[in-house]
């Protein structure tokens, strides 16, 4: 293999990370750039959830298995990390808890302000 | 095995399973206090009996479950986690003694029993980051006392408050993934989620990409989280519109909490096994501190509210505590523990004589409290000594906290010197803004009334209110004279902390 296709093999098969990175900087971005409060903790769940693929990418061992014991141990049976997965499986539920926390605070904020803009409740901070 | 062996866990779980219980009582009964009360209260001796057994070992070990570390989750409780842990269990006990008039001010009897489960959760929390041994535990425990924290700041009493928790919750999610993200890349290289056998085994990748990238993920997670200028942007809202009560709370201990990870783990986990790490962290850190004090009291100088002047003032003492530890030295860390401390009843005195006067006054505006001197002197007269200990004046807590800081300045010398006069600058800014309200609460007539209504009658706090504000002034002489209890386990944790290094 010539070196430029080594490098295009290595960099397709961190696939993963790259979407990890462009996850989290599309999170991000929504987070700190959209005025609309729903529109924020979209941002948030994608920056989250680019966490998540950070993570299980990183327990696939390779030519691994599903780390489920079957009976009698086969000789040289590799499996994958199933700790990553068990923390995932952690943040994701407390992805989920900060999802609904922040939407209920985002409903509150309709019912109080009428609007789920930041622009529209600044001003009316301001007015106040 | 007896029952004070079990105590390192109990001071987690105690609050724990108690919240649900609080959640399901009558609200408007007042039973809810009472438990919550009652549960802070048992929590704190758990912790005094946890700060006894520290300092007579050193470091308390326990595996839960009895599964060997690092197989099982371990909790590690070292002299300055045995510190916060008393931190943090006497604020929840202090300001929940404090504030039952508050609360059912400013919140309503209806909710109550909803936000004091939410309070113990809160409180389980900030003591399981302490005093666990794991690093992916850490994010769990931030989380739950992140959640309960944001719940409780919406609480309050106007609007703004819901949109001050929206911008709490999305800095304060940014900050727990940044960290879990860090917590990734080590986990990735090393293997382990135990911190004392990631230090061990990080010392074979040390210097690698990954490793570079998770501390920097880490200390500015945790820098969002501690509210380190300038990524205290959420911080002076969520104080100003939180209830007062809860106000107390964080801003005696939430903040604290993760500079305590963030100091750990620099100094266990990265300081032994990167290269450049002492020079990456004093030169990123000590300027960002600098500007931190600075700005911090500069803006409160200008501030026109009592809660939100003191929460850049808090600011401002955040910068103190990290410039401290930014030194990477045995005399900066030692200032940075004891400021730790020392800091959390000088804020809690002073937040809980302005909730006093929010009570009475029914506003925290500075202007608004014109003559609270004369119809509050107890409760002014707390706000002055915390006031003089915030100063840095002789014979308080934030006099010791400075002294030792500038001490540790001087031992740099060069850039030190500037520096110390720095220091001394930000403290003649505090010096200012204590005076603005000093000023308006003693010399200034209360605005006369419109015409036909008679004046308002203010009267003193009342009497449990009184007691704890003056409780923690008479601690801020207290620990002013004799600071032992902080600055002996601050020098033992230390010797743990750089010990090996040096």
């Amino acid at each position: 293999m010539t070196p430029t296709s080594n490098l295009v093999v290595t960099a397709l098969g961190l696939l993963n990370y790259w979407v990890y990175i462009f996850l989290l900087c599309v999170g991000l971005y929504a987070v700190l750039v959209k005025g609309n409060y729903v529109k924020r903790m979209i941002g948030l769940g994608i920056f989250q959830s680019a966490v998540f693929l950070l993570y299980i990418s990183m327990d696939k061992v390779d030519g691994g298995t599903g780390p489920i014991f079957q009976g009698e141990p086969v000789a040289g049976q590799i499996f994958s990390n199933p700790l990553p997965q068990v923390l995932i499986l952690t943040a994701i539920v407390v992805g989920i808890a900060v999802t609904a926390l922040g939407l209920a605070l985002a409903i509150r904020i309709k019912e109080e302000y009428g609007s789920i803009e930041e622009a529209d409740t600044q001003r009316m901070d301001r007015e106040a | 095995m007896t029952l004070s062996s079990h105590f390192a866990i109990l001071v987690v779980v105690v609050p724990l399973v108690m919240a649900p219980l609080v959640a399901v009582l009558p609200s408007r009964s007042g039973t809810p206090w009472l438990v919550a009360t009652l549960t802070a209260f048992v929590s704190f001796l758990l912790a005094i009996g946890v700060t006894q057994q520290v300092m007579a070992q050193g470091v308390l070990l326990y595996e839960l479950g009895n599964w060997p570390v690092p197989f099982g989750i371990g909790l590690v409780i070292g002299p300055f986690a045995a510190l916060l842990l008393l931190v943090i269990t006497g604020a929840s006990l202090g300001a929940l003694l404090w504030g039952r008039a508050s609360m059912n001010q400013e919140v309503g009897e209806e909710h109550q029993s909803l936000l004091y489960a939410c309070w113990l959760l809160a409180t389980a929390g900030l003591v399981g980051i302490t005093i666990t041994g794991d690093a992916f535990n850490v994010f769990v425990f931030m989380e739950i006392s992140a959640l309960a924290s944001y719940v409780l700041v919406s609480a309050g009493p106007s609007r703004q408050a819901l949109t001050a928790t929206f911008k709490y919750l999305v800095t304060g999610t940014i900050g727990a993934t940044f960290y879990l993200i860090g917590v990734g890349y080590l986990y990735m290289m090393t293997g382990t989620l135990n911190m004392a056998d990631m230090a061990d085994r990080l010392s074979q990748v040390s210097d690698t990409a990954p490793v570079l990238m998770a501390s920097g993920f880490i200390v500015l997670g945790l820098a969002l989280k501690a509210a380190l200028f300038p990524m205290h942007a959420w911080m002076p809202n969520a104080y100003r519109y939180a209830p007062t009560i809860v106000t107390v709370f964080l801003a005696a201990c939430s903040t604290k909490v993760a500079l305590f990870v963030l100091i750990r783990f620099d100094f266990l986990i990265l300081q032994p096994n990167l290269g450049d790490h002492a020079l990456l962290f004093t030169t990123i850190l000590m300027p960002l501190c600098i500007v931190a004090f600075l700005v911090g009291s500069t803006v409160a100088v200008f501030e026109r509210d009592l809660k939100r002047m003191l929460a850049y003032s808090s600011v401002a003492q955040i910068g103190y505590i990290l410039l401290g530890a930014s030194l990477v030295s045995s005399a900066g860390t030692t200032a940075a523990i004891l400021h730790m401390f020392n800091h959390a009843i000088i804020k809690a005195a002073l937040f809980m004589a302005v909730g006093a006067m929010v009570l009475r006054y029914g506003s925290s505006r500075i202007s608004d409290i014109a003559g609270a001197g004369k119809s509050m002197p107890w409760t002014m007269a707390a706000f002055c000594v915390a006031g003089l200990s915030l100063i840095g004046v002789p014979l308080t807590a934030g006099f010791m906290s400075k002294w030792f800081l500038i001490q540790a300045m001087l031992e740099i010398e060069g850039i030190g010197y500037l520096v110390v006069f720095l220091i001394l600058v930000s403290s003649l800014l505090a010096v200012v803004y204590i005076w603005k309200v000093i000023e308006v609460a003693y010399f200034q007539e209360p605005a006369s009334m419109p015409q036909g209504e008679p004046p308002r009658l203010i009267s003193e706090a009342p009497m449990p209110m009184l007691l704890m504000i003056w409780l923690l002034a008479i601690a801020n002489i207290w620990f002013g004279i004799d600071p032992s209890l902080p600055l002996g386990l601050a020098g033992m944790e230390v010797q743990q902390l750089l010990g090996a290094s040096r």
